[in-house]
């Protein structure tokens, strides 16, 4: 019965990796938010930060994410001032004035991140009738979460002989079909990291991914550290109550 | 059922209870019951459904009162919760893992009530009352998950409301009067948010009604024998059984809380965090977990019409159950054939969420279809006959007898014997 | 062992297990309610918004504007010298709510009073440069507030409210 059950658990969660095309199955990466007690690592999300506003951002919009998300706990917790200032980089739009217009204005945390486009429709039009997704959930809204973002960021590789790419398009092992509208965003030292850290491929893919997570999860820390207090009281407790119930068992057993 | 002479304790309670008798109801029915003392861990499954019950409809008003149930804001509005309302993130993760496991509690309570023959007589209404409480469960699970307003909400609103369409004659007015307009819109959405609201409600009178019934003749039991009348078999209701169903919630709870807080979304389809899209189709459009065995049965006939009849007859065919099933034995655990056709279904019930699962193409139709047909001939063909041919085991006399507890546990039944030594 | 014969009677004594096993469930419970409550509170948006920065620069010396704070009108009014003056020439005896006028500004910005815009009678938003006292009149009821924001004639029975508020520059205040 419990064989039954678990077959039926393993059965259900296989449903998830279902994958279309030739695509390959996403590399397994190691994340620090990954086990009962990860954690974000605080460096790598700011660093991740500044690959998404300087790489990512001319195209993907993150809608749901606010200024002030970024000081946030749990984030990567820049400053008051840095959040400050990193709105204030930004022009958003805002009104009508006592004219009746509407006007700009510098960014203020309590403002949503700038979208690259008004809409969606203009983003198509200029990405070849491509959307460039907008990336808030965007590690739940893709099978394979963090490992399969990271893993596009890390396909790109010269397609095979036998397959033909039309133009605008380009080839990735880890895209479903193997084809994706997006050239390759990322190349060697294509951000320099402000700590110092070596801009390689694979290190600012790991980092953005990173950053991409925390965006789609904030609270994925106090999430898992409440979990752990949670489940350990039930054991604590599930332990109390099975000796309440022996010991108003013993009534009847000794009985029967 | 109830001890006539209980009295409240305190003045008020008594005055109280003599214009509204809420307290002498609370202690026949939740305190001095009598419930058989022979009870396994399968018949806790009903509280644990009470528990679901409240705690989808407690997280559920809390979610209402963030949530914009218009096409335009619903999935904002969902993610405003997930970020800036406090510890929304958690109510909107266990509202929408509740749901799963309320259906998981709801199947193991079916399968135990398959397995003890609960249904049979004179239990045939309580079973019924718990089929249209199940039906219930299915409208508010599927309306429930159209309000995020996702791919997954929008493109499985868009199939399953398109099936009344198969209804001859009336059917695309049927659609229409359904959708409010000429597909899944905002209409649908604000009508689906308020019948949602509602289903709870309704399933909670059922539940009354259902616990109502059940007080009657009492609780069935793993042997399935009736109990003797002195009140011998029985223990009461309070402290014995809240004790055993409050162990079980807890580490029901357990699981609950490791999907709640450790992989809240597994349980999901990841097209959901996709704003609804009416120009683009996901890939495989997958009900959740618990509707697949049924979207298997529906897709298993090439015929629209007939998949939609097919579909609600496998539920329906369950009210007719008590019927069907001719045998005289309630037990499984005394019926040694009826025992191996029982795990074959729940094998079949599996396979189909399987295939449910998949895409309707190649093999995964033909073994569909195959599990589909096994699943009535096992209700309109094998019950019935095997209710005359089958040789059960013998019954014991009483839930005390040494040789025979129910439990099918030979070291239970030692135990016992050594005790009355 | 348990004296108990008849499984009908609760048992005489407290048993320990199970004044322990209700406290730590009570305990839970406990946990469980915090965040069903704690949603009601204001979430993170509305709490961006409890602060509002308002740039003064363009607001002369007799002028007035009128911003939103947490939902209400904020009344920022640059007062001439002359209207200050008269501000502090009020005896405290003749108020209703009797509060000095320096009680009600900055030290040092004194031209600048701040008030939220809400008449402390019933809620109506009062009328600014009307009334008989030179300040603001509610036309709800018919309270008169002085150029310090006093209630001197009417229903009213409190001054307008001064919120918290701060100059972050000379040309920046920030409420809340």
């Amino acid at each position: 019965m419990k064989l039954l059950f678990s077959i039926f658990v393993s059965i259900l969660i296989s449903f998830n990796s279902f994958a279309a095309g030739e695509a390959e199955k996403p590399m397994k990466v190691d994340w620090s938010f990954n086990g009962f007690f990860g954690k974000f690592d605080r460096a790598q999300l700011q660093r991740g930060y500044q690959v998404y506003k300087e790489v990512c951002a001319s195209c993907h919009s993150m809608k749901y994410l606010s200024y002030r998300n970024l000081g946030e706990s749990g984030g990567p917790e820049f400053s008051d001032a840095e959040v400050k200032a990193i709105a204030a980089g930004f022009t958003v739009k805002d009104g009508p004035n006592e004219d009746g217009e509407m006007f700009e204005r510098a960014g203020l945390p309590k403002d949503k991140f700038i979208s690259p486009y008004p809409n969606e429709k203009a983003a198509r039009a200029v990405n070849g009738g491509a959307y460039p997704p907008d990336m808030s959930v965007l590690v739940k809204a893709r099978s394979g979460g963090a490992n399969y973002i990271y893993s596009i960021l890390m396909g790109y590789e010269n397609p095979p002989s036998d397959m033909k790419i039309e133009e605008g398009v380009y080839y990735n092992k880890y895209m479903a079909g193997n084809k994706i509208r997006m050239s390759a965003p990322l190349s060697d030292g294509s951000v320099e990291y402000s700590d110092g850290t070596k801009a390689t491929v694979s290190q600012m893919s790991q980092d953005v991914t990173a950053f991409l997570t925390w965006a789609a999860e904030p609270h994925l820390e106090k999430r898992k550290r409440i979990g752990f207090k949670t489940i350990l009281y039930l054991l604590i407790f599930s332990v109390l109550v099975f000796f309440s119930m022996k010991k108003i068992w013993s009534r009847v057993e000794s009985k029967m | 059922m109830s001890d006539t002479n209980y009295k409240p304790t305190s003045a008020f309670g008594r005055w109280f209870d003599e214009r509204l008798p809420l307290l002498t109801l609370f202690n026949g029915h939740l305190m001095q019951y009598p419930t058989p003392k022979n009870l396994n861990y399968w018949w806790t499954f009903g509280g644990i459904l009470t528990f679901c019950l409240v705690t989808q409809i407690i997280t559920g008003i809390v979610l209402a009162m963030h949530y914009t149930a218009h096409a335009d804001l619903a999935f904002s509005s969902v993610e405003h919760i997930m970020r800036d309302v406090n510890y929304g993130w958690l109510i909107r993760y266990i509202h929408a893992n509740g749901a799963s496991m309320f259906f998981l509690a709801v199947y193991i309570h079916i399968f135990r009530a398959l397995f003890y023959g609960s249904y049979k007589s004179p239990r045939e209404v309580i079973w019924i009352l718990g089929i249209l409480i199940y039906l219930l469960m299915m409208a508010a699970a599927f309306m429930g998950y159209v309000l995020p307003w996702g791919q997954m909400s929008f493109w499985g609103a868009t199939v399953i409301t398109n099936l009344f369409s198969a209804i001859p004659l009336v059917g695309e007015s049927i659609t229409q009067w359904l959708w409010g307009g000429y597909s899944v819109d905002n209409p649908t959405l604000t009508r689906f948010f308020s019948l949602h609201y509602l289903i709870p409600f309704l399933i909670l009178g059922l539940v009354i009604l259902h616990i109502w019934a059940l007080h009657v003749p009492g609780n069935n039991n793993p042997v399935g024998i009736d109990l003797k009348k002195d009140g011998s078999d029985t223990v009461p209701f309070h402290p014995y059984i809240v004790i055993k169903d409050l162990f079980a919630l807890v580490i029901f709870m357990i699981v609950f809380a490791g999907f709640v807080f450790y992989a809240p979304n597994i349980l999901g389809h990841s097209d959901n965090y996709i704003q609804a899209d009416p120009l683009v189709t996901p890939a495989h459009i997958v009900p959740e977990w618990y509707l697949l065995p049924f979207y298997a049965i529906l897709r298993s006939v090439p015929d629209k019409l007939g998949g939609v009849i097919l579909m609600f007859s496998a539920i329906l065919i369950l009210a007719a159950l008590p019927w069907l099933d001719t045998s005289k034995v309630r037990s499984a655990v005394f019926r040694p054939i009826y025992k191996q056709f029982f795990w074959i279904l729940v094998i079949d019930v599996l396979v189909l969420g399987y295939i449910g699962a998949m895409p309707a193409e190649g093999m995964y139709v033909a073994i569909g279809r195959v599990a589909t047909v096994y699943y009535f001939a096992h209700f309109l063909i094998i019950l019935p006959i095997l209710g005359f041919t089958e040789k059960t085991k013998p019954i014991p006399t009483s839930i005390a007898d040494p040789i025979f507890t129910g439990s099918g546990n030979p070291a239970f039944a030692k135990k016992i014997d050594k005790d009355l030594q | 062992m348990s004296e108990e014969n008849n499984n009908k009677d609760k048992p005489t004594r407290r048993e320990f297990i199970h004044i322990a096993t209700t406290t730590v469930g009570a305990v839970g419970a406990g946990c469980v309610a915090l965040p069903l409550v704690t949603q009601m509170n204001p979430d993170a948006s509305v709490k961006a918004l409890a602060k509002v920065e308002v740039d003064i620069s363009k607001i002369d010396k007799g002028n007035e504007v009128t911003v939103m704070w947490r939902g209400k009108p904020i009344f920022i009014r640059r007062r001439t010298d002359e209207e200050v003056m008269k501000a502090r020439q009020v005896s405290l005896k003749e108020l209703k709510d009797p509060q000095k006028d320096e009680e009600r500004v900055k030290k040092g910005k004194d031209e600048w009073l701040v008030m939220v815009g809400v008449c402390t009678h019933l809620g109506c938003v009062p009328l600014k440069q009307q009334g008989e006292y030179g300040g603001w009149f509610c036309p709800c009821h018919g309270s008169h507030y002085d150029i310090s924001g006093r209630i001197r004639k009417g229903p009213a029975p409190v001054n307008m409210e001064v919120p918290n508020y701060e100059f972050v520059s000379d040309t920046k205040l920030v409420i809340g």
